[in-house]
């Protein structure tokens, strides 16, 4: 009698555990629990915990070295974890999971890169494939729809090298989309854009992100231009990671909380904050 | 190989008949042919790889096998596709930067040709072997070397058929292609091996020396001319053709080595394209296309690309 009462239990148990898998499957895209990030022997910051759900602008902050691309890296397979877990729609992250569009810092793009936009985000699309391909219509269509999401149909038989920054990074926008990704990682977009592109690049992402339904995670030095847009912010210094609604995270008292030393976060009267008081420290040795 | 019995005509099938009848001429336009035509395929890689220093150091290291090859009295074509496969397999394990790395690059390619210097200086025989080497002698090509590089040349031809999209993707955009999943490392062994194999074969036409006229000057002129990797691609094989045919049309009447006839053509339309030709016409373009604001363009016809607010 007692057993058949313990299978019960453990029977509803069981259903209560799937219940809840299939909760966090519906709006979980990435989920972080005691993650630590770093290099063998080099720990570069931990103790991190995070969720990111379907739909979500997520900015990832903070300064030069503090292990901002780790966590891009992680998410795309190309760097394990020192500690803890990280999870992309619920299993291990692998190299070349086709749900992730992926923007990198850098590019080998330069003067003499004289190939026109449309091939680039065509590549994106079929690169994977051997063979020689024949162009297919599915692959015009995926790299024009992709174009069009960012504004850049008319850029389509530009030469890349004759694109200026902020052209650029919607190409590579483009790029990212047009494997229809449910996840986009954005490494820096901003970084060498003046305030006025570095803004609109911003309602273009926010755009996608809104009407596609799409997780963005955007690094950055700077998030006055993201601020109007995020849902979450996840600030990365020192050693340690907070991550929350912005209003939460960026204010003196929690800062303060979770590095132990005396932080400032200022507000001016537009609403553009200044972090003070972090030192310039790269984690721990 | 130049007699005075060969006079040009403007008949140009009757020029053709005369240099046919020679069996050296008729080696030397089917290795030219088939040496044009991947060096004209794999020179795009080369350039779009920036890898053309790396492709000139494997010509050099083919250099010390040539000599080897030489020394023990084989071909040297089989000499200097040992060397370069070593070479190139070499350069992709020791990192996939490492093409662009010109202090080792640079040292490695002095010692590989001293090395040369030495094997030649042992052989006994005589000194036209290190010559042709350095600069390329087609027109005493065998046909046991047209058929090597027939055969290697469709096999370059095939392998390049079968990574031409995953080597495009990844030679253009390395990091984005990494992370989908390409295989990167496996991919710059594929290049580098292709690599070794095309300048092995064109060391018979233009020699160690002057790879650079057509692995990488055809290319780099098609990329001037065209936008797309396909149309560059034909192009730069077609410069290469005209450069190899022409050249070894005139050197038939001329007393001058073709390899000097094919650096000069390949030059000459490098130096028109680069500094003539499209300049006038991109600046045209640009004018035209900066001239109408691009933000303005397309608010036209997306309005609500930068004015949407989070909704």
């Amino acid at each position: 009698m007692r057993s058949i009462r313990k299978h019960l239990d453990s029977d509803r148990q069981n259903m209560a555990d799937n219940k809840m898998v299939t909760d966090s499957m519906r709006k979980e895209v990435v989920l972080a629990e005691n993650l630590a990030a770093g290099y063998p022997g080099k720990t570069v910051w931990k103790d991190a915990n995070f969720s990111f759900e379907r739909g979500e602008f997520v900015a990832i902050i903070g300064p030069n070295g503090a292990g901002k691309t780790l966590l891009m890296r992680m998410l795309l397979g190309l760097q394990q974890p020192i500690h803890g877990t990280i999870k992309i729609f619920n299993t291990q992250p692998k190299r070349g999971n086709p749900r992730i569009g992926y923007v990198p810092q850098r590019h080998p793009i330069d003067r003499d890169t004289n190939i026109e936009c449309f091939e680039l985000v065509k590549l994106a699309f079929s690169g994977k494939r051997w063979g020689l391909g024949l162009p297919s219509k599915a692959e015009q269509k995926s790299a024009l729809e992709a174009l069009e999401a960012v504004g850049a149909a008319e850029l389509a038989n530009q030469p890349l090298n004759a694109l200026s920054g902020g052209e650029l990074q919607r190409i590579f926008l483009a790029e990212a989309l047009v494997s229809n990704p449910e996840i986009l990682l954005l490494d820096e977009p901003l970084s060498n854009l003046d305030i006025r592109r570095a803004k609109e690049l911003v309602q273009l992402i926010n755009k996608v992100v809104r009407s596609r339904n799409v997780t963005a995670l955007l690094v950055a030095h700077d998030i006055n231009p993201l601020l109007p847009f995020l849902d979450k912010v996840v600030y990365i210094a020192n050693g340690k990671a907070a991550t929350g609604k912005p209003e939460e995270v960026l204010t003196s008292e929690s800062l303060t909380a979770l590095y132990g030393v005396h932080i400032e976060v200022i507000r001016d009267s537009r609403g553009n904050v200044a972090i003070i008081g972090i030192e310039d420290h790269h984690g721990d040795e | 190989m130049v007699t005075n019995s060969n006079i040009f005509s403007v008949n140009l099938v009757v020029d053709l008949q005369q240099i046919f009848h020679y069996q050296f001429m008729q080696h030397a336009f089917e290795a030219g042919t088939a040496v044009a035509i991947i060096a004209g395929i794999v020179g795009y890689f080369v350039v779009l790889r920036r890898s053309s220093f790396a492709a000139h150091a494997l010509s050099h290291i083919g250099f010390a096998g040539a000599a080897g090859a030489v020394l023990l009295g084989v071909s040297p074509v089989f000499g200097l596709l040992t060397f370069t496969s070593g070479g190139g397999i070499g350069m992709a394990i020791l990192g996939p930067r490492s093409a662009n790395r010109d202090v080792q690059i640079g040292t490695v390619l002095a010692f590989m040709l001293g090395l040369g210097v030495l094997f030649i200086s042992l052989y006994t025989g005589y000194a036209t072997e290190a010559y042709s080497i350095l600069f390329g002698e087609i027109l005493g090509i065998s046909s046991s070397d047209v058929f090597v590089t027939v055969v290697a040349s469709l096999v370059i031809l095939i392998a390049v058929g079968i990574v031409y999209r995953p080597l495009l993707f990844a030679s253009l955009d390395e990091d984005v292609a990494e992370a989908k999943g390409l295989p990167i490392s496996l991919l710059g062994i594929i290049f580098m091996l292709l690599v070794a194999l095309a300048t092995s074969m064109a060391v018979q036409v233009v020699g160690v020396l002057l790879i650079f006229s057509l692995m990488v000057t055809p290319s780099a002129i098609a990329q001037r001319l065209a936008k797309r990797p396909r149309s560059i691609i034909i192009i730069s094989v077609l410069i290469a053709l005209a450069a190899t045919w022409s050249s070894l049309f005139i050197a038939f009447y001329e007393p001058y080595p073709v390899s000097f006839f094919i650096t000069s053509i390949v030059f000459v339309s490098y130096v028109f394209v680069r500094f003539v030709y499209p300049s006038k016409i991109c600046l045209m373009c640009r004018k035209k296309f900066n001239s109408m604001s691009l933000t303005k363009h397309v608010e036209k016809k997306h309005p609500n690309v930068f004015t949407e607010d989070k909704s």
